[in-house]
């Protein structure tokens, strides 16, 4: 891994709002993370894990109770919004409605004092870019969803930030526009090559279109990862049940050699698996394999363990089995389908599943 | 549009035609309340004036109406300009412009203010700005009286401060004047320009300044715009008052300077007569309806479109 230029550098951010009586409410504590430059970084977190108030931090709108906020090396954590060069595109788009769209990409431009012809040719460049050229003139009440997402795009690109802020931009879109939107956002990305921090609550938007994902709870950050480190490797209990479809087994360390350990599960088997970075625990572990990296086998000596089949789930591409386990914990396995795969099992029948090599994780609580 | 459509559409005209009369409680209303008072006005403009006060009545003239434009010089007879009537309009106009101004520029911040608060002060704020509307006019007026004559609280207490040696004459001025405008019509601008503030979506305002406008570049580019609506209808209930006022003007200037609404008074008590108080109040009437639909049209021009 080379080195990367930081773009933006958290450094142990807290933010505490006025709570209810004489309690200060923590939306963040003690964050750190670094963004690197053109990368496509996502917050990933539920609802009140504090991924907008970081991002309304970094754009300006909050100022941290403690901490700094380094663009590019200088710290901008107190300086007011319109003196940074970042640019949001907001939730709801929050174009403003008594202007045109073309006036609306050009605001920005105005603002920063740039001569009329130079926006004017700006602004059909950004038109252009989000495809919106046609409507130009349009009060952005005469256009639809879709249409205002790229014009609000358009609007905070155009001033060509340093730093694009994205605050669940697609959360009101509906599903297949929201598929077309995910593509465009990501060639958006690469073509401007400019750093996009996005904010989403959704794991499989996160997934597909992120360099680096930070997964958020309770105003922390758990852990920073691709998406393939995120999904396959998670660290903690959250992270591994937020994203995905899990099953947790419990189980105990019987050897430790790097970042493999063998564990002796409280089913039977013992399994190898790897562990996060800076892992000490000894003794009850948990450890986590994911639906499809177990399979059925024919033969039970194959198998690390067997079950009854409880309930089948058909998901079109694949089909998922829910498996009742000998502690009465339930196991889920989840089978591709193909032209030959049709399941002949039937509900209670005894099935045997194997766990593929080298995918358990320990996880660090 | 097909024949069936076209039958139906006819025959539910013709069902509201014939139920007219449903709305003819609200139609007596306009009619005694409102058509007909302002009918009567109008006939009494027509009218030659009696010689103690009120009309001859359906003895026609229009010397009413010529008084308002024109005078004839006392000694010789000659015709000229009514300029003191000019001057009375003028002046009133002035005040209300200024009144109105005047409750904009306080009336814009202390709605921000207000609708700026959390959600459940704000109906604290705005029932103290309501509370001087309990209290009748006349007796705010004389409270301002109070406030600014030369021992009022002002004045003696600059003077017990040192800082004048004699007592500023504010009572009987224009200042006086405005300054009871201002206190009485500010409810009527702060209410309409709250409403259209709390409507605004302040992420517009974020969004403002994240495309680096500045503090008075969005209030300019972004609030002001956006909350036309409201400081329109403001503007409208405060100049419309004003331009007739009647009570302030004459408790707070003394009389000195007569307004519109002093010199249509005068013509229907003192002057005794009728007919010009009738035509001076009806051009009053024009001016100001002349003088809104100007600027309600041009308002709705650039208003209607952002769908307000």
């Amino acid at each position: 891994m080379g080195r990367h230029v930081i773009a933006i550098d958290v450094r142990a951010v807290r933010k505490l709002f006025k709570g209810a009586g004489q309690d200060d409410v923590a939306a963040l504590d003690d964050v750190s993370v670094s963004i690197r430059e053109n990368e496509f970084f996502t917050l990933l977190g539920p609802s009140g894990c504090g991924k907008t108030t970081l991002l309304r931090l970094i754009a300006g709108f909050e100022f941290p109770t403690d901490g700094q906020i380094m663009l590019y090396g200088e710290d901008i954590a107190m300086l007011p919004p319109y003196k940074r060069p970042v640019n949001t595109v907001f939730q709801n788009y929050a174009l403003f409605p008594h202007m045109t769209v073309a006036e609306n990409i050009g605001f920005g431009l105005e603002m920063l004092g740039q001569p009329k012809d130079q926006i004017s040719q700006r602004v059909d460049e950004m038109l252009a870019l989000v495809q919106m050229s046609d409507l130009k003139n349009r009060r952005t009440a005469q256009i639809s969803g879709g249409q205002q997402q790229r014009v609000a795009l358009a609007r905070a690109l155009a001033p060509k930030p340093k730093v694009l802020l994205l605050d669940e931009p697609l959360s009101a879109l509906d599903y297949k526009l929201r598929k077309d939107m995910q593509i465009e956002l990501k060639r958006l990305q690469s073509e401007t090559g400019i750093t996009f921090i996005f904010v989403t609550h959704d794991q499989e938007e996160a997934l597909t279109m992120s360099d680096r994902i930070a997964v958020m709870s309770k105003g922390k950050i758990l852990q920073v990862g691709s998406p393939r480190d995120i999904y396959e490797r998670p660290a903690e209990r959250f992270v591994a049940n937020f994203i995905g479809e899990t099953n947790m087994l419990k189980g105990s360390i019987l050897a430790r050699q790097g970042e493999r350990v063998e564990v002796q599960l409280r089913n039977g088997p013992k399994v190898v698996a790897s562990v996060p970075e800076d892992f000490s625990v000894a003794g009850e572990v948990t450890v986590v394999v994911r639906p499809e990296h177990a399979r059925l086998v024919a033969k039970e000596q194959d198998a690390h363990f067997s079950g009854i089949l409880k309930n089948s789930v058909f998901f079109g591409t694949d089909t998922h089995l829910h498996i009742k386990l000998p502690d009465r914990s339930t196991f889920i396995v989840r089978q591709q389908n193909s032209d030959n795969s049709e399941l002949k099992l039937q509900k209670d029948d005894l099935v045997h599943i194997a766990i593929a090599a080298n995918t358990p994780r320990v996880l660090r609580d | 549009m097909g024949q069936a459509t076209h039958v139906a559409e006819m025959f539910r005209r013709r069902d509201i035609a014939s139920r007219w009369y449903l709305s003819a409680p609200a139609l007596v209303i306009i009619a005694l309340a409102a058509v007909g008072p302002l009918f009567v006005m109008l006939m009494y403009s027509f009218m030659v004036k009696g010689p103690y006060g009120d009309v001859l009545y359906w003895q026609f003239s229009s010397q009413g109406w010529f008084d308002v434009f024109f005078e004839r010089d006392i000694f010789d007879d000659t015709l000229s300009i009514a300029d003191g009537h000019l001057i009375i309009l003028w002046r009133s106009l002035k005040l209300a412009g200024l009144t109105t101004l005047a409750t904009l520029i306080l009336g814009f911040p202390t709605a921000y203010f207000i609708s700026t608060r959390a959600p459940g002060s704000r109906d604290i704020w705005l029932f103290l700005v309501t509370i001087p509307f309990w209290t009748n006019i006349l007796i705010r007026t004389f409270a301002i009286q109070e406030t600014v004559r030369n021992g009022g609280v002002i004045n003696s207490g600059l003077l017990y401060l040192g800082l004048i040696d004699q007592p500023i004459q504010i009572l009987y001025t224009d200042v006086a004047i405005l300054v009871g405008m201002v206190y009485v019509y500010l409810p009527l601008m702060v209410l309409p320009v709250y409403a259209s503030l709390e409507k605004l979506d302040f992420r517009l305002v974020e969004a403002g300044y994240d495309l680096y406008a500045s503090r008075t570049q969005v209030l300019r580019r972004i609030i002001l715009p956006l909350t036309k609506p409201g400081l329109i209808a403001g503007s409208i209930l405060v100049f419309i008052p004003s331009i007739g006022a009647y009570v302030t003007p004459r408790v707070l200037g003394g009389g000195k300077n007569l307004m519109l609404g002093n010199l249509i008074e005068l013509q229907f008590g003192q002057g005794r007569n009728w007919p010009l108080g009738a035509a001076l109040s009806i051009t009053l009437m024009v001016i100001v309806t002349a003088a809104l639909l100007v600027y309600v049209r041009n308002a709705s021009k650039s208003g209607a479109s952002h769908g307000h």
